[in-house]
């Protein structure tokens, strides 16, 4: 993540170096690190809880604001872009959520594993995807993380295993995943994420007892937004204690609006993961401001108060803004300056978005099968045969 | 060529205004359709293309079953729960946001008649969900569940056919799970990409012990529907997602059914017989209707209604009246259900035959995939249907309507096999 964010960082300081110098000048004036004291997570089967008092640099405050508020643009054009129908199909917009992936790539590294839901703009760019080949790939263009072939529900990259369209049907995977990290002995763990409403599916306890059963390095999160679909997780849920549901897998609830509890709680899973102790769970409350996916417009189950409520007192962005602005950390003129050059970094992936071409038809009938020559493919009609490469 | 159908994207994009399937006022793909179908009349033939790959073909108004109201597909749907929850007290459904109308809105106003005992939310877990099914069936209620995407009902693929296809054989008909019914929507719609446009009959048609019926209009699904559920057997019943808004008709308001494993013959012909079902029925009128114009050739379309058990005798009849079938299905050819027809028919009707059976798809042997791929590109290859209609004008030209040899001899039908196999074109 740190190199995933400095990378973001070097790039744009390249781009604005002239505007990087007159700032350092004023940046000797901030305070370079700050402890906060950070909500305590509850905790099921462990004998200590991740620590509350927890330091944050200067550095890490901004990469955190900068991915975020990033992430918070791109679905926000996303939502613009899906209602001029440039954006077609289905599209499930992260926002709201955004201290969920930064926060836990924040407490793992690179070269650990990662896989999701449908859910899955965000965690693409905290994983190495670029703002760009995400857009693109909403678009479906050739630029595309997916080579514009996946849409919104299918973008992988490195040790990002997708974008899956199934409810809870990736955890099984990620707890195979788990599985390869022991058995390469490699010290690397598998993320494997679900929602509140996937957490109700069958395969999560089997995935659960065999992570348990082999002692797998892995970490299971429920992003518990509060609403599966359409229905409240107390109308769908026996028991709302996410984290508790492994039963014999140790737990963690946290605050998933705080970037930081979210990002000790990921270091603590991780350590715990490492250490060889099996698999443990978290439980990140969290909220998503849009609907399920962008033909729900998402105020028919729950209220428009409540949407603003959660936005006004525990929105993930303002909270690490308010942190920044109060510790003395970084100025409003400094964050405004990360805002503009991430709108102006979304305007041009939008527009790269928009003007890129579409995959070509050539490319329609690729990797069906693993083939060494190219196998044909029957087209519209029976006579039009179709390449397909892989 | 390759520019040629990029254009044809990008004109499809931007003249249609299909938004995506799902819950509130947004799912309107279908109204859109409708909205575009008379507009589009006036526009060019190219251009019309762009708005469906179908254009429904309502029935003429039936009034054997009493007074009649216009509902789209969804509202006859939702008619005919509300005719079974009002006559039936140990009637049940549930279901992935039924509770509040579900996705398509099939279940609008069901919980508020009838409280939330009846109609209620499950949590997203689908085997559970026909699991559930089958233990409220066994014991005596009126079981309907939702699945609220046909792509979704692989979760609970072996409650379906281990356990309530195989209930009643199993304990020697002391059990059974007749009082099920599953519903999903299903078929493409356009833009659905990989997990919202499969057409999975063909999976289930494969296990003796369930029934499975796809309606090809509001009319027949309430008929059909209303059957299923009083049919003593489990049955999954699909609708096809596309007709929810997009078809229309003068529906009966009361109760009735109509017979399942039984195909309808929805227009009489002499020279082909064309069977397909759900929307494909209306591409197939549009194929008859064209082949009737442009080559003067008489078609027969029959509407399968009921997959498992299907109606041989109606189809194999009307083979031996045309000596000539066609299939045609949204599901992928290998494997699909036109297969087993075709093996069925060949077997019955060898010596009718006048030309090899012709099994064809919407799209091609990989179109579930394809359709996974860009939203785009899937709304191309629907949009394709004009070359998937000169496909069959090919196929006429190929084996032309002949009823007797030059020679006055019949045409074997091993011939023709023959030829299907030596030519470069298949």
């Amino acid at each position: 993540m740190l190199t995933n964010i400095s990378n973001v960082l070097r790039a744009t300081a390249q781009r604005n170096g002239a505007v990087a110098l007159v700032s350092a000048r004023t940046y000797a004036d901030f305070t370079t690190e700050a402890s906060f004291e950070i909500k305590k997570c509850d905790i099921h089967k462990l004998e200590e809880a991740p620590a509350t008092q927890v330091v944050m640099t200067r550095d890490e405050g901004l990469q955190y604001y900068r991915v975020m508020q990033t992430i918070r643009r791109m679905e926000l054009k996303a939502d613009q872009l899906y209602k001029q129908k440039i954006i077609r199909g289905f599209c499930h917009l992260y926002d709201g959520q955004e201290a969920c992936a930064v926060g836990i790539e924040a407490g793992i590294n690179l070269t650990d594993h990662l896989i999701t839901a449908y859910r899955a703009h965000g965690y693409t760019y905290t994983r190495g995807g670029t703002v760009k080949q995400i857009m693109a790939e909403l678009t479906g263009r050739r630029g595309g993380i997916a080579k514009g072939k996946g849409g919104s529900m299918h973008m992988y990259t490195k040790n990002f295993y997708g974008g899956n369209g199934i409810v809870g049907a990736q955890v099984p995977l990620g707890a195979g995943v788990a599985l390869a990290c022991k058995y390469l002995e490699n010290n690397q763990v598998s993320v494997s994420l679900y929602g509140d409403g996937a957490a109700n599916q069958g395969q999560i306890f089997e995935a659960y007892n065999m992570a348990a059963l082999w002692k797998l390095p892995a970490i299971f999160i429920c992003e518990n937004n509060r609403y599966g679909m359409g229905t409240s997780v107390e109308r769908s849920a026996a028991s709302t204690d996410y984290y508790k549901r492994g039963d014999y897998i140790s737990g963690l609830r946290v605050d998933g609006m705080d970037v930081l509890c979210v990002r000790e709680a990921t270091k603590f899973a991780a350590d715990h993961c490492r250490a060889g102790k099996g698999p443990i769970l978290m439980e990140l409350q969290t909220y998503r401001y849009h609907g399920h996916s962008m033909s729900d417009p998402g105020v028919s189950y729950r209220t428009r108060e409540e949407i603003q409520e959660v936005r006004g007192k525990s929105d993930p962005i303002s909270l690490l803004k308010d942190r920044m602005l109060s510790n003395n950390m970084a100025s409003i003129e400094e964050l405004k300056e990360i805002d503009v050059s991430v709108r102006k970094e979304i305007e041009d992936a939008a527009q790269f978005a928009t003007t890129d071409p579409e995959p070509p038809l050539e490319e329609l009938c690729n990797h069906i099968f693993y083939n060494d020559s190219p196998m044909e493919v029957r087209g519209t009609n029976p006579w039009t045969k179709l390449k397909s490469v892989s | 060529m390759a520019a040629a159908a990029r254009f044809f994207i990008r004109g499809a994009n931007s003249k249609l205004s299909i938004t995506a399937i799902g819950t509130g006022s947004q799912c309107s793909f279908g109204a859109t359709l409708v909205k575009l179908s008379p507009s589009s009349n006036s526009r060019t033939k190219s251009q019309r293309r762009h708005a469906a790959h179908f254009t429904f073909q309502p029935d003429p108004e039936q009034t054997q079953y009493g007074p009649t109201q216009k509902m789209n597909l969804f509202q006859s749907v939702t008619s005919a729960l509300d005719n079974t929850l009002a006559n039936d007290p140990t009637a049940v459904i549930f279901g992935e946001d039924v509770a509040f109308g579900g996705v398509f809105r099939c279940t609008v106003g069901l919980r508020d008649k009838y409280g939330k005992d009846r109609v209620f939310n499950t949590p997203l877990c689908e085997q559970g969900i026909v699991g559930f099914g089958i233990g409220a069936a066994v014991a005596g209620a009126t079981a309907i569940a939702e699945i609220q995407f046909a792509d979704y009902i692989y979760p609970a693929f072996d409650q379906i056919v281990n356990e309530a296809a195989k209930y009643r054989y199993r304990s020697g008909n002391l059990f059974d799970c007749g009082n099920l019914t599953i519903r999903a929507p299903w078929g493409c719609v356009g833009h659905g990409s990989l997990y919202h446009s499969q057409s999975p009959e063909a999976f289930f048609a494969h296990c003796p012990g369930i029934k499975v019926v796809i309606p090809r209009s509001p009319v027949q699904a309430k008929g059909l529907l209303l059957s299923c559920i009083a049919d003593q057997n489990p049955c999954i019943f699909f609708e096809p997602k596309i007709l929810y808004r997009a078809a229309v008709e003068q529906v009966p308001v009361e109760s009735y059914t109509i017979p399942l494993s039984q195909a309808d013959i929805v227009q009489e012909g002499s020279d082909v017989t064309l069977v397909a079902w759900g929307t494909q029925i209306h591409v197939m009128r549009e194929v008859a209707n064209m082949a009737q114009e442009k080559l003067g050739v008489s078609c027969e379309v029959i509407d399968l209604q009921t997959i498992l058990p299907w109606d041989v005798e109606t189809v194999c009849k009307s083979v031996v009246k045309t000596g000539r079938l066609l299939i045609s299905h949204e599901a992928p050819i290998t494997g699909g259900f036109a297969a087993e027809i075709s093996s069925s028919v060949q077997e019955e009707c060898f010596l009718n035959l006048e030309a090899p059976i012709k099994d064809d798809q919407l799209l091609n042997p990989v179109s579930q995939l394809l359709v996974s791929l860009n939203p785009r590109l899937s709304t191309f290859l629907l949009r394709s249907s004009y070359q998937w209609r000169s496909a069959r004008k090919r196929h006429f030209v190929d084996h032309p309507i002949r009823k007797q040899h030059p020679d006055g001899l019949h045409v074997p039908s091993v011939f023709c096999i023959l030829k299907t196999v030596t030519s470069p074109l298949h």
